[in-house]
């Protein structure tokens, strides 16, 4: 069986050309897909659900239909000032399969008088989800192949049955996602509508998303053995649910359905609704390929884009490819002379703050050496005042004395003048 | 699609399930992606010319991955240095589609001074691991990053009987921590069984002395059914080998084997040489494992490294002129 390799096959060449060979027998590595599987089941999976929607739209019943169990679940009110996301993990087990699944429920979404920041909490979930993943595979030490991954897989969007189109906030909401995430949408509580409306409104509906240029999951079609049934699924998007935990008995057969006067509506009956459409096509046909959409489109998008708002190119303005080590090293310089500029900024303000000191203590003091001044000065004028009032005093003191010295002498003088007259008539 | 009927089993801190749901068809799809996209598998053959490593290769592919079995009517010289050189296949069995790259090392350890005759090996698996880091850091990432990465390291102990040579202790210790080293024993022919266990206990000895862990590390069991598989592979390691790519008539079947005078040594007889067993464990139960290991730990060793190394990334191969000093 040896048949003889051309002499041009050289190290250059055949590391670029691949020739196909042909085995001589059974070698055995047909059982990689199963080492690879093996591999995995041990490890488990994890899947990512994603549930928007109107309060009392129908998601946790959705989702404990789907999986045939009872999450835990609690109404929430219509109050919400806001809307939040919770998120619960459960680990289920089917056969040799172990899932780690993650529901995230929004709470409150719609109820608020101004919805114009509904999406918003949205878009940062699944943001931080993407984050912690991109941390991790941006450390040194990491472990991704241990790693719990949180990101969201399938974001399943809650159309309110109104049966005539979608609402603005729907737009919104699934044109904000649609880029960072799968989007299924589904219309709930389908058993308010009739078949005719229901025909209509899927196609309304789907119009309005082209319409918009909003994105959603489409089944992929690359696969022979399931392309014929994705096909026909993606044709009867968005699927109309109806969910329901409640068993009714329906000619001898327990069956998930919701009873009404009117009629029983069975849940699993395909021409009721389109709920086992959506199991089929959500877990047991695509599960692997949302999950892996998810890694190498939309993940790759969120960290592409971080990474360049970070200031990381591949390639520099000329186009030439920028290699990791010259980016780090430009990031590196551009960090210290930062560092060098805030330094030297720090250092000026503190000699102005000096400066600055420095006048108003000079400020102070002279101020202070004026009011000295001032009150030397007041207390000489008092001090020169109160003098001249001494001395007038002194002089008015003087003056009456010399008075009172006068008038005296004077009455003195009349005395004696007196005297004499009298001593002149005696005689 | 059919259904098969799955358990209702509740696992610890889980949920009951009421019924089938089909999260197992997980495994199914899994599958059929993987097989869609193709397996990539580097395999790394080193020794001193002679001891039959193309003709192994050749015998574990059953076909003419390796140019050299034609015999020794070539006229190549010996190399003065250990070169490397690399030939990819690609084959298909049962669906699976696989780019085999074989990666050759003709020139180890022929010359009279061997010293450092490692090093253009060791450069060449770094060589692999940089291309794969620099294609994972960039910003717009190509959806499958080709792997050229050294995944299985075949070393070929000449069978001398006495115990391991110098150059096969210091290659060993130098490569089992970036590459997985899986120690065969070339041409076992020439031993018979009682030697040959006497040989592999002293090998095994002397490597453990060492402190050469080769492949499966035990350091890498990931729990006890593992460490118990794999207990029982480390002690018939190294595998005692023999390869052919000639066919003979035995007992009316065409085997593989090599034809003497005295007898015909059938390849795939486990009776004859543990060729079989060195095939089953390498292709049948540890492929994927073996790039795992590979891509997990020897790539992230290496990853975590180069990202240590002074803060930044600075270039190793030798044509980059900028010499960076971070």
């Amino acid at each position: 069986m040896a048949f003889k390799l051309c002499r041009t096959d050289t190290q250059e060449l055949s590391k670029k050309r691949t020739r196909p060979l042909s085995l001589a027998g059974h070698v055995g590595f047909d059982s990689l897909p199963d080492q690879l599987v093996n591999k995995s089941i041990s490890q488990g999976f994890c899947f990512n659900i994603l549930c928007i929607g109107e309060t009392g739209i129908g998601k946790s019943t959705l989702m404990d239909t789907l999986f045939n169990t009872n999450f835990e679940n609690f109404e929430s009110s219509h109050f919400e000032p806001q809307v939040k996301l919770r998120a619960q993990t459960y680990d289920l087990q089917e056969s040799n399969v172990r899932l780690r699944l993650t529901v995230v429920n929004t709470v409150g979404f719609g109820d608020q008088m101004n919805k114009q920041e509904s999406y918003q909490p949205v878009v940062d979930y699944i943001d931080k989800q993407f984050e912690s993943y991109l941390q991790e595979e941006l450390k040194i030490k990491r472990s991704l192949h241990n790693y719990h991954d949180s990101r969201v897989h399938a974001c399943l969007y809650f159309i309110s049955p109104s049966g005539h189109s979608l609402k603005s906030l729907d737009l919104v909401t699934m044109k904000k996602l649609d880029s960072k995430v799968n989007i299924i949408p589904v219309i709930a509580k389908a058993d308010t509508i009739s078949k005719s409306e229901l025909h209509k409104f899927k196609i309304k509906i789907m119009s309005e998303l082209v319409s918009n240029g909003v994105q959603i999951y489409q089944f992929p079609l690359d696969d022979e053995t399931v392309a014929k049934v994705n096909t026909t699924m993606n044709g009867h998007l968005p699927f109309a649910v109806v969910g329901s935990t409640e068993e009714v008995c329906v000619g001898n057969k327990m069956v998930k359905a919701r009873q009404y006067p009117w009629g029983v509506v069975q849940v699993e009956n395909e021409h009721h609704c389109d709920f086992v459409k959506l199991r089929e096509m959500l877990i047991c046909v695509n599960m692997e390929d949302l999950r892996e959409q998810t890694h190498t489109r939309h993940y790759e998008l969120y960290r592409r884009c971080k990474l360049e708002e970070m200031g990381f190119k591949d390639t520099d303005p000329e186009c030439k490819p920028v290699s990791l080590q010259q980016t780090y090293e430009a990031k590196r310089q551009e960090f210290l002379a930062e560092l060098q500029k805030r330094e030297d900024e720090m250092r000026q303000i503190f000699v102005q703050r000096v400066k600055e000191k420095e006048a108003e203590l000079k400020e102070a003091e002279r101020e202070l050496q004026g009011r000295f001044e001032q009150l030397k000065r007041v207390h000489a004028e008092q001090k020169s005042t109160l003098e001249d009032k001494k001395r007038l005093l002194d002089e008015d003191q003087s003056s009456f004395n010399k008075r009172r010295a006068a008038a005296q002498l004077l009455q003195a003088q009349s005395l004696t003048v007196n005297g004499k007259k009298d001593k002149d008539r005696k005689k | 699609i059919s259904h098969g009927h799955g358990g209702s089993h509740s696992s610890s801190g889980g949920s009951t399930l009421l019924g089938y749901i089909g999260i197992d068809t997980i495994i199914e799809q899994m599958r059929k992606k993987t097989m869609k996209t193709g397996f990539d598998f580097n395999i790394m053959v080193v020794g001193p010319s002679g001891l039959g490593k193309s003709t192994l290769v050749n015998t574990l592919f059953k076909s003419q991955v390796s140019r050299k079995s034609a015999g020794w009517a070539r006229d190549e010289k010996i190399p003065k240095t250990v070169e490397i050189k690399s030939v990819s296949h690609v084959i298909e069995e049962g669906g699976v589609k696989m780019k085999l790259t074989i990666v050759d090392t003709p020139g180890f350890g022929d010359q009279i001074n061997n010293d450092n005759c490692w090093e253009p090996i060791s450069k060449y698996i770094n060589e692999q691991f940089e291309k794969f880091l620099k294609e994972e850091v960039n910003i717009t990432r190509k959806k499958r990053i080709p792997d050229t990465r050294v995944h299985c390291c075949l070393y070929f102990i000449p069978p001398t009987g006495h115990c391991l040579r110098q150059l096969d202790v210091e290659f060993m210790r130098r490569l089992s921590h970036s590459v997985n080293i899986i120690p065969v024993i070339a041409k076992s022919d020439t031993m018979t069984i009682e030697e040959r266990q006497e040989f592999k206990q002293r090998v095994r000895k002397e490597l453990e002395n060492n402190g050469i862990e080769f492949y499966p590390q035990k350091e890498f069991d990931d729990d006890m059914e593992d460490k118990s598989d794999n207990d029982k592979i480390r002690e018939t390691m190294p595998f005692a080998v023999v390869g052919s790519d000639k066919e003979h008539q035995v007992n009316g079947k065409r085997v593989l084997g090599r034809k003497t005078a005295w007898g015909i040594i059938e390849v795939e007889n486990p009776n004859h040489c543990e060729f079989a067993q060195l095939r089953d464990f390498l292709i049948r139960s540890h492929l994927q494992d073996l790039k795992e290991v590979t891509h997990n730990i020897h790539y992230e060793t290496y990853r975590a490294k180069r990202l240590n190394d002074n803060g930044g990334l600075h270039p190793i191969s030798s044509n980059d002129t900028q010499e960076s000093n971070l």
